[in-house]
C-alpha cells in the first residue's frame, strides 16, 4: 500500500512503472453557462440511463440533483441575493489575506493597491457549477475496496472494473465527496402508463455495480479529450495535465481578484487537504457548502495509520490491564 | 463578436438558445468586453454578463429610440462615418409629415384599406418630385403587407428607380434625415424609458456610456437579438432601430461590430436563403404577384432598377440563372425563360392564413415537415381545429409528434370540441433521417455554410427530405407523362436528375453543385462558377440561388472546409464557407475611413492599397476590388460601376446606410414605440395605442383582451412573455422524446416573482393556472428573484414567463400545456411573424379545469373582459379626438 495522505504522485505511489502525466479538470465556474452540455455528453458516452424521475426538483434549474451512478456530472443551479454576494466576497478576501497555502500564483498582485472596485451586477446572482468526481490524490473509494474493483489508472485517475466489482457498497461510504454509488435498476426511462410505447430501450447496463466517472479512460487511452469537456461551449470545463491545471486554475483566481471579484477561490487544489488535493479542481464563486461540496473534505483512510496506533496501544493497554489483572490477582 | 469591446444582448437569451454561438461572447469577456443583457427575465445570459438590465417586453423601440437620442444630443455619433456611409445628408421629399406631428401616425396612412401609402417617404428628386421604386411604382402598403414582402431584403435594401439623390452635407436643412432622425427621437428621453420600459435612468447611463464609450476610431459594440425583437407587431422596427444606432455609432462593417440575428435552428438562415416561405424564390428574389409582376420583365426592374448603385441592378442575371437552373433547356429567352412556370401570388398566404383557409374548408392537403404546428405555432388551437379541417395530412417527423396524434388525444378531444370518430382527415405519417442519418449543409447565423456528413445509414423507412422529395417529383412526374395539358409543363419540364446512392437517396453534393451553378455555354460549358458577379442575363449561366455561387467553385465542395481555427488566421476563411463570396463580415468596406485607411489600428481589417490599386485585408473585400476611395463614377451608369468610392453599402440603391428608410417598410421610415397587440399600458409617447399597420385578424376563434385603458383590461393584469430553455428544442419533437434530455427539464412550469406569488397566492412548485383572452393552461410555478416585477408609468407591471416546448399528447416522454395555445395571431405587417413575446394574462393557483369546463372558464373571462372580435382591433386608437376607427 502507497502512501495514505500528503502530496504525491498517485500513479507513482500506485507503483505504475511507466505512467502518463496525471490527468484532471478544472472546472471555471465563473464562465459555466448552465447548459447541462456536459451532464448529457457525459451520458451519451457512457451509456448511463436517464435517472430522473421527469418531475420538478424545486431546486431552481436542477433538476438532477446530485452525483450519482447514472449521473457523472451535476450542475447546480443557486440562486443568490445582495447580502450572499456580499459574504461571499468577504469570505473569498479572507481567505487570500490569510495566505491559504497556494492560492495565488507566486506573484500573486497586492490587492491593497489593485482596483477592487466590485462589478457590475451586484444585487443577484444565479451561480452554475458542474460537479463531477475529484479522482482523489488519496481517493477514499479506492483505498477501501476490498475486491481491487477499483483501481489508479496510469493517468492518475480512480477507475472502477464493472466485471470485478460485487457490489458491496464498502467504497460507497469511503467517498468523502458522496459520488460513488451502486447503481440501482433504476427509474423507468418513461413514466410507467407509457411503458409498452418505449420497450425498445436497451437494458440497464452494470445494476448494481459501483459506478462513478472515469474521467473517460477509455477516450483517454485514445488520446481524447473526456467528453464533458468536449462538449463545454465555453471552456468552463477545461482538460488537461494536472499541473497545467492548477496552475491555470491560480491564474484565473487571481485575475478575477484583480477585477475586484474576490469571491473566486479554488477548490481541491490544495495538496495538503484532507485527501491530498483533488484530480478535478475547480474555481468556485461561493464557499463549497453554496455548491454542495464538503468544505473540508478528508479521505477515511488518512486516519488508518492513527487508528491503527491508536488500536495498537488499545490492545497493548488492554494486554497489560489484563497481565496486571492476572498478576494482580496472583499478587 | 469576439472582436467587440462591448456587446449587447437584447431580444435574445443567447447563452441559453445558442450555447455554442454563445462561445464568442465569452471570448470576447475574456478579452475584456463588457456584456450587457437587456431582457425581462434575469436568465442564464443575464448570470454571466455583466449587467442585466430587466425590461417590459415590447416597449424595446423606447429604450433603442432613447439611445439614438442620447447619441445624438450629446453629440456622440460618428461623424466622418454617418457623413461619407448613411444617408444622414440625403434629402426627404417636402410632402413628408413625421409621427411626432400626426400622433403617431406618419403621412401617407390610408384609413380605408388600413395602410400607409409611403409615397411621401421618399426621398427628394431634383426639380421637386420623389425617387420612387422602379417598375409599377411605390407598391401600397396593403399589397407589400399580403406578400410579406419585408423578407425580399435578406441580402440588401428596397430597389429606386434611380440614386441621384440630393444630399446636404451640411446636415443642417430640415429635411436631412439626419434632422428627420433627429426631431423623431427628440421625446424619447431616459425618463420616457424609465416610465415605459421600467429602466430606471442610472440602468439607461450606464448602457449609453457603455456603448457609446466602447464605439469609435478604436472601439466597436455588437448587438445580438433573436426572436425577442422579432416577434413582436412592430418586429422589423426593433431591428431596425437597432440598425440605427449602430449606424450613428459606425459599428457597421467593422470587427466587432454589427447586429447578429441570432437563428433558433441549425438551418434557419438558409430556410430563409432557400427559402421554405410562401412569398420568396432563392437569394431573397420576390415570388411574382399578380397584377405587380405580370411579365418578367415587371417582375426584374421591381426587384432592382438598372439605374440604382450596387448589385441588385443585376437582378434579371439572377432571375434568369434561377430559372435555367430550375428548367434547363425549357427555359428560352423566347418564353421569357420559362418565367410564367412560376406561381403567382394572389394574396397572403402565410401559414396563419392557409390555417384560416382550412377552417373555410379550403385547403385539402398539408405538408407538416420539420415543424410541430399544434404545439409550437401561436393560437395552438386555430392550428389544430385548422388540420381537423383537412382531407389529408402528411407529418414526416422524427417522433410522433403531436400534429400527427391531435385527432386522438389533442386538447380538444379532451375539452369534446372534437370528437375522433368524426374527424374525416386521413394522417400519414413518413418517419424522417435525423441530421447525423444524412449529408447536406447547414447556413448558420453568420450565413455560412458548413457541410454535414453521414454517420450512419437512416434506419427502418426513414428517409433523407431529399430522397423524399426526389421520389414524391418522380412519381408525380410519372402521373403526368404524356400529359398535354400547359398546366403541368412546370412539372415536366423540370431538372429533375440527381444522381442517387445505393439506398436510392440523391447525392446532395449534386444539389449544391445546381445551387452553386454552371456556365451553359462556351468553352467553359458544364464547369461550375466562381463567382456571383459571373452570372449573366443571356442564359448562359444557372445558379439556383446567386448568393451561393462560389460554395462548389472549381468543383470543390467549400461548405465542408475543416481547417481547424488554431491553423489560419483570426477570420479562419478555410472554416466552411460564407455567402456571399466567403466574406465573413458583410460591408466590410465601412472598416476603412473614407480615404481607404483603417480607422485605426486595432480595428484594421479591410483597406486600400494604394500601391496595389486595389482593396486587401483580412477578409475579402466587399467592394468592386479596385474602386479606388475618391472615385466618383457618373451615377448614370447604374448597378456597380456606378458605386463611388465611399459607398460600403453595396447592396442598397444608394450606397449608404440607412438611417431613414424611404422604401421598404410598411409601417413607417422610422421606428416609432408602439403597445403591442395587448397591453395593460397606455401608449405614453403617442395617442396611437397600438402599430397602425399591424395584421389584425379579429374572430371568435382569436379574440384579443382590451388594452391600456380600455374596460376589461385589468381582467387580464399580467403581461406574459413565451421563450425557450436550453434542455429543449422548440415545440419539442427533438428533445421530448429523448430521456437524456426530457429529465433536464420534465415539466411545465411558469417563472413568476415572489410579488405576485404573494399577491395571487401561488405556491412554490404547486400548480398555476394561466387564462389568455384563448385558452388556458396550467403548469408548475417557479418562484423567483430573477423575475423583477417592472414599476411602469406609476404602476406596478408584472410579468410572467412560460417556456413553450410542451405539448398536450401521450406519446412524448413528458408532456404538458403549450403556453402557445394562450397566443393569439396578430402580424407585424413586414414580415407577418406573430406577436408571441408580450401579451395579456390572469393567473390563479391550482390545476384548470377539465373538459368542457376549461372552455367555460375561458369563456367566462372574455364575458367578465366584455370582448368582441372587434376588442383591441382598432386600426387608429386617438382618445382625443373620441373616435375610434374599427377595422
Amino acid at each position: 500500500m502507497g502512501q495514505l495522505s500528503g502530496p504525491t504522485d498517485p500513479a507513482v505511489d500506485a507503483h505504475w512503472e511507466q505512467h502518463e502525466s496525471r490527468k484532471g479538470f478544472f472546472t471555471d465556474t465563473s464562465i459555466c453557462i448552465g447548459c447541462k452540455a456536459c451532464e448529457v455528453a457525459c451520458k451519451e458516452w457512457n451509456h448511463n440511463p436517464g435517472d430522473g424521475n421527469l418531475e420538478l426538483l424545486g431546486s431552481s434549474y436542477d433538476n438532477t440533483g446530485a452525483l450519482g451512478a447514472s449521473t457523472w456530472r451535476h450542475v447546480a443551479f443557486v440562486e443568490q441575493g445582495q447580502e450572499r454576494i456580499k459574504e461571499a466576497r468577504e469570505t473569498g478576501r479572507a481567505l487570500v489575506s490569510l495566505g491559504m497555502p497556494k492560492f495565488g500564483p507566486p506573484s500573486q498582485p497586492d490587492l491593497a493597491s489593485a482596483d477592487t472596485t466590485p462589478p457590475d451586477t451586484a444585487d443577484f446572482r444565479w451561480l452554475m457549477s458542474s460537479d463531477v468526481c475529484k479522482h482523489c490524490t488519496h481517493a477514499g473509494c479506492l483505498d477501501v475496496c476490498p475486491t481491487g474493483a477499483l483501481f489508479r489508472t496510469e493517468f492518475g485517475t480512480v477507475v472502477v472494473q464493472d466485471d470485478v466489482c460485487n457490489g458491496c457498497g464498502t467504497c460507497v461510504a469511503g467517498c468523502p465527496f458522496g459520488v460513488i454509488e451502486r447503481r440501482s435498476d433504476g427509474t423507468a426511462m418513461v413514466a410507467s402508463e407509457r411503458k409498452e410505447q418505449h420497450t425498445d430501450h436497451p437494458d440497464i447496463p452494470n445494476v448494481g455495480v459501483a459506478q462513478k466517472c472515469t474521467l473517460c479512460y477509455d477516450r483517454l487511452v485514445d488520446d481524447e479529450t473526456p467528453a464533458c469537456a468536449k462538449a463545454c461551449p465555453t471552456t468552463s470545463i477545461k482538460f488537461g495535465d494536472h499541473d497545467t491545471m492548477v496552475e491555470t486554475a491560480r491564474e484565473r483566481v487571481a485575475e478575477l481578484h484583480a477585477q475586484g471579484l474576490t469571491e473566486a477561490r479554488l477548490y481541491g487544489a490544495n495538496e495538503l487537504d484532507g485527501v491530498g488535493g483533488t484530480g478535478s479542481v475547480f474555481l468556485l464563486l461561493d464557499e463549497p457548502e453554496v455548491y454542495g461540496l464538503p468544505p473540508d473534505p478528508r479521505v477515511p483512510t488518512a486516519d488508518l495509520p492513527q487508528m491503527y496506533r491508536r488500536a495498537g496501544m488499545a490492545v497493548a493497554g488492554m494486554v497489560a490491564a489484563a497481565a496486571f489483572a492476572f498478576l494482580g490477582g496472583k499478587a | 463578436m469576439a472582436n467587440a469591446d462591448c456587446i449587447v444582448i437584447q431580444g435574445s437569451n443567447m447563452a441559453e438558445c445558442h450555447p455554442v454561438g454563445y462561445q464568442w461572447v465569452a471570448e470576447a469577456k475574456a478579452r475584456g468586453a463588457k456584456v450587457i443583457h437587456v431582457d425581462p427575465r434575469f436568465t442564464r445570459t443575464s448570470a454571466v454578463a455583466d449587467k442585466h438590465i430587466p425590461i417590459r417586453a415590447g416597449s424595446d423601440v423606447v429604450l433603442l429610440g432613447a439611445l439614438i437620442n442620447y447619441v445624438i444630443s450629446h453629440d456622440l455619433w460618428f461623424k466622418e462615418y454617418v457623413s461619407a456611409y448613411t444617408n444622414a445628408a440625403t434629402l426627404v421629399h417636402a410632402d413628408y409629415r413625421d409621427a411626432e406631428d400626426l400622433g403617431g401616425l406618419f403621412s401617407g396612412f390610408d384609413p380605408e384599406t388600413g395602410a400607409y401609402d409611403p409615397s411621401s417617404w421618399s426621398y427628394a428628386e431634383e426639380g421637386g418630385d420623389t425617387i420612387d421604386e422602379p417598375g409599377p411604382g411605390t407598391e401600397h402598403g396593403s399589397d407589400a403587407s399580403d406578400r410579406a414582402a419585408g423578407h425580399q431584403f435578406g441580402s440588401g435594401g428596397p430597389p429606386l428607380e434611380h440614386a441621384k439623390v440630393q444630399r446636404d452635407e451640411t446636415l443642417q436643412d430640415p429635411r436631412t434625415v439626419f434632422q428627420i432622425v433627429k426631431r423623431h427621437y427628440a421625446r424619447y428621453t431616459p425618463e420616457m424609458v424609465q416610465q415605459m420600459c421600467g429602466i430606471t435612468t442610472e440602468d439607461f447611463e450606464y448602457m449609453a456610456r457603455a456603448i457609446t464609450e466602447n464605439s469609435g476610431r478604436d472601439r466597436t459594440t455588437c448587438f445580438a437579438y433573436a426572436v425577442g425583437w422579432t416577434q413582436h407587431t412592430l418586429g422589423t422596427q426593433f431591428i431596425r432601430a437597432a440598425a440605427i444606432l449602430q449606424l450613428l455609432l459606425g459599428n457597421m462593417g467593422r470587427p466587432g461590430g454589427g447586429i447578429m440575428a441570432l437563428r433558433g435552428h441549425a438551418s434557419i438562415q438558409g430556410s430563409s436563403d432557400i427559402p421554405t416561405l410562401f412569398n420568396l424564390l432563392p437569394g431573397y428574389l420576390p415570388m411574382p404577384s399578380a397584377g405587380r409582376h405580370d411579365t418578367f420583365r415587371e417582375f426584374v426592374e421591381a426587384i432592382g432598377s438598372k439605374k440604382q448603385k450596387g448589385f441588385w441592378a443585376e437582378a434579371d442575371a439572377y432571375a434568369i440563372s434561377l430559372l435555367k437552373a430550375w428548367w434547363g433547356d425549357a427555359a428560352t429567352k423566347e418564353n421569357d425563360w420559362a418565367y410564367d412556370y412560376l406561381p403567382r401570388l394572389n394574396g397572403p398566404h402565410g401559414t396563419y392564413q392557409t390555417v384560416m383557409s382550412m377552417l373555410e374548408d379550403k385547403v385539402e392537403g398539408y405538408f407538416v415537415l420539420g415543424q410541430n404546428p399544434a404545439v409550437g405555432s401561436s393560437n395552438g388551437r386555430m392550428q389544430r381545429m385548422g388540420m381537423s379541417h383537412l382531407k389529408w395530412l402528411v407529418v414526416r417527423d422524427l417522433n410522433l409528434i403531436e400534429s400527427a396524434t391531435w385527432w386522438k388525444d389533442g386538447p380538444e378531444i379532451e375539452s369534446g370540441e372534437l370528437r375522433t370518430e368524426d374527424i374525416e382527415t386521413e394522417v400519414f405519417f413518413m418517419p424522417a433521417a435525423t441530421h447525423v442519418e444524412k449529408a447536406g449543409s447547414f447556413t448558420q447565423t453568420q450565413r455560412l455554410l458548413q457541410w454535414r456528413h453521414q454517420a450512419v445509414a437512416p434506419p427502418g423507412q426513414c428517409q433523407s427530405e431529399l430522397q423524399f422529395f426526389f421520389l414524391l417529383g418522380q412519381k408525380i412526374r410519372e402521373k403526368l407523362a404524356g400529359s398535354t395539358d400547359e398546366r403541368d409543363r412546370p412539372l415536366l419540364d423540370l431538372t429533375w436528375d440527381y444522381p442517387v446512392d445505393e439506398h436510392g437517396d440523391p447525392e446532395p453534393e449534386a444539389v449544391l453543385a445546381e445551387i452553386n451553378g454552371r456556365h451553359l455555354t462556351g468553352p467553359d460549358a458544364g464547369k461550375p462558377l466562381s463567382a456571383y458577379t459571373e452570372l449573366r442575363a443571356d442564359g448562359s449561366t444557372s445558379s439556383g440561388c446567386w448568393i451561393y455561387t462560389g460554395v462548389y467553385a472549381d468543383g470543390v465542395n467549400h461548405a465542408a472546409n475543416r481547417k481547424p481555427g488554431q491553423e489560419q488566421g483570426p477570420v479562419a476563411p478555410e472554416w466552411g464557407w460564407a455567402w456571399p463570396a466567403n466574406r465573413r463580415v458583410l460591408y466590410n468596406r465601412a472598416s476603412a475611413d473614407p480615404a481607404g485607411k483603417p480607422w485605426s489600428e486595432r480595428k484594421k481589417y479591410v483597406w486600400w492599397d494604394q500601391e496595389k490599386g486595389q482593396w486587401v485585408g483580412d477578409d475579402v473585400p466587399d467592394f468592386p476590388i479596385d474602386r479606388a476611395p475618391g472615385s466618383r463614377p457618373d451615377p448614370e451608369l447604374g448597378g456597380s460601376a456606378a458605386l463611388a468610392g465611399d459607398d460600403p453599402f453595396i447592396m442598397q440603391a444608394d450606397g449608404k446606410g440607412w438611417l431613414f428608410a424611404p422604401k421598404g417598410l410598411v409601417d413607417g421610415p422610422l421606428p416609432t414605440h408602439y403597445e403591442p397587440q395587448e397591453s395593460p399600458v397606455s401608449n405614453a409617447l403617442y395617442p396611437q395605442q397600438q402599430n397602425p399597420g399591424r395584421m389584425t385578424y379579429g374572430r371568435k376563434d382569436n379574440l384579443s383582451a382590451p388594452s391600456g385603458g380600455s374596460p376589461g383590461a385589468d381582467i387580464y393584469p399580467y403581461v406574459f412573455t413565451t421563450y425557450r430553455l436550453t434542455e429543449h428544442h422548440t415545440a419539442g419533437g427533438m428533445s421530448r422524446w429523448l430521456p437524456y434530455l426530457s429529465e433536464l427539464q420534465p415539466e411545465m412550469f411558469c417563472e413568476v416573482s415572489p410579488e405576485l406569488a404573494a399577491e395571487r397566492g401561488l405556491e412554490p412548485f404547486g400548480w398555476a393556472t394561466i387564462i389568455s383572452a384563448r385558452s388556458a393552461i396550467e403548469a408548475k410555478v417557479l418562484v423567483t428573484d430573477r423575475m423583477t416585477p417592472l414599476t411602469v408609468a406609476g404602476h406596478t407591471v408584472h410579468q410572467i414567463g412560460l417556456p413553450y416546448h410542451w405539448g398536450v399528447g401521450t406519446n412524448a416522454i413528458v408532456s404538458g400545456d403549450a403556453a402557445n395555445d394562450l397566443l393569439g395571431v396578430t402580424l407585424d405587417p413586414n414580415v407577418q411573424i406573430q406577436e408571441s413575446k408580450a401579451a395579456s394574462c390572469d393567473i390563479r393557483p391550482g390545476r384548470r379545469p377539465r373538459g368542457a369546463d376549461l372552455l367555460a372558464l375561458v369563456a367566462e373571462y372574455q364575458a367578465r373582459a366584455g370582448i368582441t372580435p372587434e376588442t383591441g382591433n382598432a386600426r387608429i386608437t386617438d382618445p382625443g379626438s373620441g373616435s375610434t376607427l374599427e377595422d
